[in-house]
C-alpha cells in the first residue's frame, strides 16, 4: 500500500447543469491535441494530458485566482504570457508551457518568493509535502540573489532589533498551527474557507508586502469564526497551516481510502499512516458525498481510538453491584451464551433480544439481527434508528414505497428552492451544509422552518428568504397550511399528479387540506408565524423552479413524526417535485450508518430490504438459507423492550455499539428497564452509560480496525478499510460470530465481504453489490441490481417504487406534552458541530475545546423573568425528571422556548425528556418537553445519585498477583 | 441497588398497560380522518404489523374486559384483530 496521491488539475471542471450538454473545444498543448469541455482552463486541459504547469495559487477545488504568476504560458499569435489557470481553452489555439522566456519569468517570481521564506526545509514539517519546494524544483531555481537583511517576515529579529513584520506562530487550534513566517500569501486558505467551507473566517489584511492572512480581526484561530474544518490546512501549499499530528509524527508513508464513522453525510477520507499510526485524515476528492471536503469531526477527531479509557479486554460480573472482572475471550463468550440459553429456558424464547448499531458496519448489523432471528429464534431486534428516523422509514414507504431519501447530495447543485425543516445542517451535517451554502450563494432560494434561528437563517453571505419560526410540535399544522396554499391557490402540478399518483387519493387529500381550518390564517396564532410568511413560503416552494425538501430530527422526533414525513411527501408530490435532479425529499440522517442499519433488517418487523416478517415467501427464503424456520411475529421495539423488562418478561439483551441509557428518552424509565435485566451484554469501545447496568462487557473496535461498509443518507454504500490491527483482538463482526458459534450456529465468515455476499443474495436492492465492485467504483447507491447496475442516484424517476404515489390525510393532533402553569416553557433538543451524538468519541478528543458541557439556551426575556443571568446554574425540570446545567442567554431561541444538546453524560438531558413517542413507530418525542427553569445551587438529587452509582459501577477488580 | 435506586420522586410513572392504551389511541387519531371501515382496517393492520404478540394479547384482553380508556375506533380495530 503506497501513499495515494491525487492529481490536482489546478482548476475545477466546468459545472454541467442537469439537461445541458457542454460544447467542446480542441486545442494543442506542447504539440499534443486535446479536446475538453468549453469553460475548461488551459491549466486543467494540460493536466488532463499529463502536463503539469507549475502553479502555487491554483488548486482544483476552488475558482482560479491568478495571483502567483507561476503558471504562465505562451499562446501562438497572442501576445504576452497569460496565466493558464485563468485563461480558458479555446478552439484551435496552440499553447506552449515551457519556453526560455517562461522559464526566466517563473524563475524570477520564484526567487522573490524564496527570498522571503525561511530555508529550514530539512526540519520543516511539510518537508516532502510542500508545493513551494516542488515548484522551486520544477522551475529549476538554483540561486537566490537577495538576502534576508531587508524587510522580511521570517525572523523575529533583524539586525538585532525586533522585526515589526514578524508574527509569531498561532497554535491556539488544538489540531493545526498557523506559522505566518512561512506564508506566501497565495490566498488558497482564504478561498478554501469562503468557497469550499462557506464560513468566511479568513481575510487577507494589508497590501503588498504587508499582506497577511488573518482569522477575523487578528483573533487567534480558536476564538475566531473558524469551525476547524481543516479545508484551509489542506489547501495550504506550504507549512504555514499544518496539522499538529504531522508536526509530531512526520509525513505519512501509506494510505487507504475509508469512510468517516461520524455522521450520515458519509465523507470518504484517505487515512494517511506511518506504520500502524494514523497521521492524518485527508478528505478524498473522489468521494461522491464530500468531494474532498470534511468537517472537524471526521478530519481531526479520531484520537478516541487510542484513548486511555478504551477497554480492550472482555469483562464479566454476576451483578451490577460488583466490580468488573477481566476474563479471556473464551470465558466471556462461553458465559454470555450460557446466560442467554439459561434465560430462554427459564423465561421463554422471546425473553431475549438485541440492538444493532448505526455506528457499526452493514455487515455487523446484519450479523446481529441474524443472531437474534436465527439463534435466539425471535424477532426482538431493533436499532437506534428507532429513536431518530424510524418515522422516515414509515412515512416514505407508505407514500412512495421505499424507506429512504430520493436524491443524492449532488442533486442540490440543480436545486432552485431549498426548503429546510427541522434540521440544522451546519451543525449536524456540516459538509452537506457547505454544499448547500455554495448553491445558495449561486442564487438558490432558501426557506427555513425551525423554532430556532439556526445558523442557516443568517450567516456569512447567506440569508433565508423565509424563516418560519414555528412553535415546537406544530410541524404538521405548518405543512398542512403550506399544502392549503398550494391547493387553494392553484399551484398543484396537475399533470404530474394525474400521471404519477393515485388521483382519487389526491382528491381526498386536496379536499382535506383545502378546508378553511388548515389555512395559514386559521393556524397563524398557534404556529406563531404570520400567515403572509406561510403563504409566501408556499408560493416560493411551489413556483420557484426545482424545489427540494431537506429535513432532520426536528421533523421525526415528535408524537406526529410519521405524519409530518407523510405531509412532506404529499407536498413534494403535489408540486411535482419528485423524480428528477434538484428536487425530492431528503432525510438528513444522523449517525453514519443509520440508513445501513435500517437496510440490514434491524427492525423487529422486517427483514433486510424492508420486507415484512409476515411475508411467507421472503421469510422462507431467509429461513432456508439459514437452515431454520423463522418466527413470523414482529418482535419488540426498543421502548417496548424496556416495558417488557419492567413487566418481568424480557431478561436478556445484546447491545452492540449503542448507548441507549444516554441516548434514549426518559432516563429514569430506561434505567428501571435495564436494572430489571438478568443479562445485559454491552459491546463498545468504552464503558458507556449503558454499561453501568451491564453484566458482560465485550470490547469493540473502531472503524480504523476493521473492514466493512457504511451506507450514508443518500443510500450510498462505501467501504471502510482496516488500517490497524484491532486493539481488542477482534472486529465487531468477529465477536458476534464467536457468540453465534457458541450458541450452536454454524457460522464461518472469514471476511466481511462474505457477509455482504449473503446480504446481496437475500436482498434484491443489493443484488449486485460486492466489496470488489465497491473497491472498483468507489461507491454505489442502492438499489443496485440488474435493473440498475450503476446504482440509483435519483429514485422514482418514471414511476414510484410502490407504483402510484399515495397521498395520505395528515390530521394535526396536538401533542399531549403541553405547557401549563407548572411547566410553562418548551424544551427542544439538538446537537452541535464539534460533538457527536452521546459524545462517547468526540468527548475523548480535543473537540471538547469547543463544547465542554451542555448548556441551556434561553431567551433574554424568559431569563429575566426568572432572575437567570448568563452562566448561572439552573434547574431544568419536566414531569419526567430534573437536571441542573448552566444557562446561556440567546436570541436564537424564541421566547417560551429553551434549547439544549445531549452530548454529555453528566448533564443527562434525557432525564428530562418524556416517554411520549411517534404514534406509528414509537420514535420518542425528543423535540418537545414542557419544562420549568429555576435557579439551582447544585446538581439535582438524581444527578448526584446517578454519578455515585456510575462511578461505583465502572470499577474493575484488581487482579490478585499470581 | 434495586429499582428503588432509580425511582425519582419527581418522575411521573406510567405503567406499561397505560402506555399500550395511550399508544393505541394515538394510532387511532391518525386513521380517524378516513371513512370508518377503512379506518378500522388501517388501524388493525398497523397493530398487527408493528406490535409484538404479547402487546397485542394484552390490549385485546383489555378490550375484552371493557376497554376502559380506549377510544371507540381503537376498540373496534383491536376487536377485529385475529387471534
Ligand atoms: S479550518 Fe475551516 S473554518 Fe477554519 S479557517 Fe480554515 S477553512 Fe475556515
Ligand atoms: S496560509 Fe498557506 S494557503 Fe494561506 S495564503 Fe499563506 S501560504 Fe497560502
Ligand atoms: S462527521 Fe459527517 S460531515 Fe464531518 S467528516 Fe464525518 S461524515 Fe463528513
Ligand atoms: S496558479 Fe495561475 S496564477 Fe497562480
Amino acid at each position: 500500500m503506497a501513499l495515494i496521491k491525487e492529481i490536482d488539475y489546478g482548476t475545477p471542471a466546468p459545472r454541467v447543469p442537469d439537461g445541458v450538454e457542454l460544447a467542446t473545444v480542441t486545442l494543442t498543448i506542447d504539440g499534443q491535441t486535446v479536446t475538453v469541455p468549453e469553460g475548461t482552463s488551459i491549466m486543467r486541459a494540460a493536466q488532463m494530458i499529463g502536463t503539469t504547469i507549475p502553479k502555487l495559487c491554483a488548486t482544483d477545488n476552488m475558482a482560479a485566482f491568478g495571483s502567483c504568476r507561476m503558471c504562465l504560458i505562451e499562446i501562438e499569435g497572442r501576445g504576452g504570457t497569460p496565466a493558464s489557470c485563468t485563461t480558458p481553452a479555446a478552439n484551435g489555439i496552440v499553447v506552449h508551457t515551457q519556453t526560455d522566456k517562461l522559464k526566466r519569468l517563473r524563475n524570477g517570481v520564484m526567487e522573490l518568493y524564496i527570498s522571503d521564506h525561511p530555508l529550514d526545509c530539512l526540519t520543516c514539517a511539510a518537508n516532502g509535502d510542500c508545493e513551494l519546494q516542488d515548484t522551486a524544483g520544477a522551475v529549476g531555481l538554483r540561486e537566490v540573489r537577495y538576502g534576508y537583511d531587508g524587510r522580511n517576515h521570517v525572523f523575529a529579529k533583524t539586525n538585532g532589533l525586533a522585526n515589526p513584520d514578524f508574527i509569531k506562530k498561532d497554535d491556539s487550534n488544538p489540531y493545526f498551527t498557523y506559522d505566518p513566517s512561512k506564508c506566501i500569501v497565495c490566498n488558497r486558505c482564504v478561498r478554501a474557507c469562503d468557497e469550499v467551507q462557506g464560513t468566511f473566517a479568513l481575510t487577507i489584511s494589508g497590501r503588498g508586502l504587508d499582506s497577511r492572512v488573518s482569522p477575523g480581526q487578528n483573533d487567534p484561530f480558536l476564538s475566531s469564526e473558524c469551525v476547524s474544518c481543516g479545508a484551509c490546512v489542506q489547501a495550504c501549499p506550504t507549512a504555514t497551516l499544518t496539522e499538529k499530528a504531522v508536526i509530531d509524527i512526520g509525513q505519512p508513508e501509506h494510505s487507504a481510502v475509508t469512510t468517516c464513522a461520524y455522521c450520515g453525510v458519509g465523507c470518504t477520507f484517505k487515512a494517511e499512516m506511518r506504520g500502524e499510526q494514523l497521521v492524518r485524515m485527508v478528505p478524498w476528492k473522489d468521494g461522491k458525498a464530500n468531494h474532498g471536503h470534511s468537517c472537524v469531526k471526521g478530519r481531526f477527531a479520531w484520537g478516541y481510538a487510542t484513548h486511555r479509557e478504551r477497554i480492550t479486554k472482555p469483562m464479566i460480573r454476576a451483578t451490577i453491584h460488583e466490580p468488573w472482572r477481566e476474563v479471556s475471550w473464551e470465558e466471556a463468550i462461553r458465559h454470555t451464551a450460557s446466560e442467554f440459553k439459561r434465560i430462554q429456558e427459564k423465561y421463554g424464547k422471546r425473553s431475549v433480544g438485541g440492538i444493532t448499531s448505526s455506528r457499526c458496519t452493514n455487515e455487523e448489523s446484519f450479523l446481529v439481527q441474524k443472531l437474534i432471528r436465527q439463534g435466539f429464534g425471535n424477532n426482538n431486534v431493533d436499532t437506534c434508528a428507532r429513536v431518530c428516523h424510524s418515522p422516515t422509514g414509515y412515512g416514505l414507504s407508505q407514500t412512495y414505497g421505499t424507506s429512504a431519501g430520493t436524491q443524492d447530495f449532488d442533486s442540490v447543485e440543480d436545486t432552485d428552492v431549498i426548503l429546510v425543516i427541522g434540521a440544522n445542517p451546519p451543525d449536524a451535517h456540516p459538509v452537506f451544509a457547505s454544499r448547500m451554502k455554495q448553491r445558495i450563494r449561486e442564487g438558490a432560494k432558501l426557506i427555513v422552518i425551525d423554532p430556532r434561528k439556526t445558523d442557516l437563517v443568517r450567516s456569512a453571505h447567506i440569508e433565508a428568504d423565509f424563516h418560519l419560526p414555528l412553535r415546537p410540535s406544530t410541524n404538521v399544522a405548518m405543512l398542512n397550511a403550506l399544502a392549503h396554499v398550494v391547493v387553494t391557490e392553484g399551484l398543484v402540478d396537475e399533470d404530474f399528479v394525474r400521471e404519477r399518483c393515485d388521483w382519487d387519493e389526491f382528491q381526498d387529500w386536496a379536499e382535506f387540506v383545502a378546508r378553511p381550518d388548515h389555512s395559514p390564517e386559521a393556524v397563524a396564532e398557534y404556529l406563531g408565524v404570520s400567515a403572509d410568511d406561510v403563504r409566501g413560503a408556499a408560493r416560493l416552494y411551489a413556483t420557484g423552479g426545482r424545489a427540494a425538501i431537506y429535513y432532520g430530527l426536528g421533523v421525526t422526533e415528535h408524537s406526529q413524526g410519521s405524519t409530518a414525513v407523510i405531509a412532506i411527501a404529499n407536498l413534494a408530490m403535489a408540486t411535482g417535485n419528485v423524480g428528477r435532479k434538484g428536487v425530492g425529499v431528503n432525510p438528513l440522517r444522523g449517525q453514519n450508518n443509520v440508513q445501513g442499519a435500517c437496510d440490514m433488517g434491524s427492525f423487529p418487523h422486517e427483514l433486510a430490504g424492508y420486507r415484512h416478517i409476515s411475508n411467507d415467501v421472503v421469510r422462507k427464503q431467509f429461513g432456508d438459507m439459514w437452515g431454520v424456520e423463522l418466527d413470523a411475529e414482529p418482535g419488540l421495539r426498543i421502548p417496548n423492550m424496556f416495558d417488557a423488562a419492567v413487566d418481568g418478561v424480557f431478561k436478556g439483551m445484546y447491545v452492540q455499539g449503542e448507548d441507549i441509557l444516554q441516548s434514549d428518552p426518559d432516563t429514569v424509565h430506561v434505567s428501571a428497564g435495564l436494572a430489571a435485566l438478568e443479562c445485559l451484554v454491552v459491546q463498545d469501545l468504552f464503558l458507556n452509560e449503558t454499561a453501568t447496568f451491564a453484566h458482560v462487557f465485550l470490547p469493540g473496535c473502531s472503524f480504523l480496525e476493521k473492514d466493512g461498509t457504511f451506507t450514508n443518507a443518500e443510500r450510498r454504500i462505501q467501504l471502510i478499510r482496516k488500517v490497524m490491527a484491532p486493539k481488542n483482538g477482534y472486529g465487531d463482526w468477529e465477536v458476534t460470530q464467536l457468540l453465534a458459534r457458541e450458541m450452536g450456529l454454524d457460522w464461518n465468515y472469514e471476511h466481511p465481504s462474505q457477509i455482504m455476499d449473503e446480504i446481496a443474495a437475500l436482498t434484491p436492492t443489493f443484488a449486485n453489490v460486492s466489496f470488489a465492485m465497491l473497491a472498483e467504483k468507489g461507491s454505489v447507491q442502492w438499489p443496485c441490481n440488474d435493473a440498475a447496475p450503476e446504482g440509483t442516484p435519483t429514485m422514482h424517476i418514471d414511476k414510484f417504487v410502490r407504483g402510484k404515489g399515495r397521498f395520505m390525510l395528515t390530521e394535526y393532533v396536538p401533542t399531549d406534552e403541553r405547557v401549563g402553569p407548572r411547566f410553562p416553557l418548551l424544551l427542544t433538543t439538538g446537537r452541535i458541530l464539534s460533538q457527536y451524538n452521546v459524545g462517547a468519541q468526540t468527548r475523548r478528543t480535543a473537540n471538547s475545546t469547543w463544547h465542554e458541557k451542555d448548556v441551556l439556551e434561553i431567551h433574554p426575556q424568559d431569563a429575566e423573568d426568572r432572575g437567570v443571568r448568563d452562566g448561572d446554574l439552573i434547574k431544568l425540570k419536566s414531569r419526567a425528571g430534573a437536571i441542573a446545567l448552566h444557562a446561556k442567554i440567546s436570541e436564537k431561541v424564541a421566547p417560551g422556548v429553551v434549547y439544549t444538546t445531549f452530548h454529555h453524560p453528566d448533564t443527562q438531558a434525557n432525564v428530562i425528556t418524556t416517554d411520549y413517542s411517534d404514534w406509528a413507530t414509537n420514535c420518542p418525542e425528543y423535540k418537545v418537553t414542557a419544562v420549568q427553569v429555576t435557579l439551582a445551587n447544585g446538581p439535582t438529587e438524581w444527578q448526584e445519585r446517578y454519578d455515585i452509582f456510575a462511578r461505583e459501577s465502572r470499577k474493575v477488580a484488581v487482579e490478585p498477583a499470581e | 441497588m434495586g429499582h428503588s435506586q432509580f425511582d425519582d420522586e419527581e418522575h411521573i410513572t406510567t405503567t406499561s398497560d397505560e402506555r399500550l392504551i395511550y399508544m393505541a389511541n394515538q394510532i387511532g387519531k391518525f386513521f380517524v380522518a378516513r371513512p370508518l371501515d377503512q379506518a378500522v382496517k388501517g388501524m388493525a393492520k398497523h397493530i398487527a404489523d408493528f406490535w409484538d404478540p404479547r402487546m397485542r394479547a394484552k390490549i385485546r384482553a383489555h378490550v375484552e374486559s371493557g376497554g376502559e380508556g380506549l377510544d371507540p375506533l381503537a376498540c373496534e380495530a383491536i376487536a377485529s384483530l385475529q387471534k
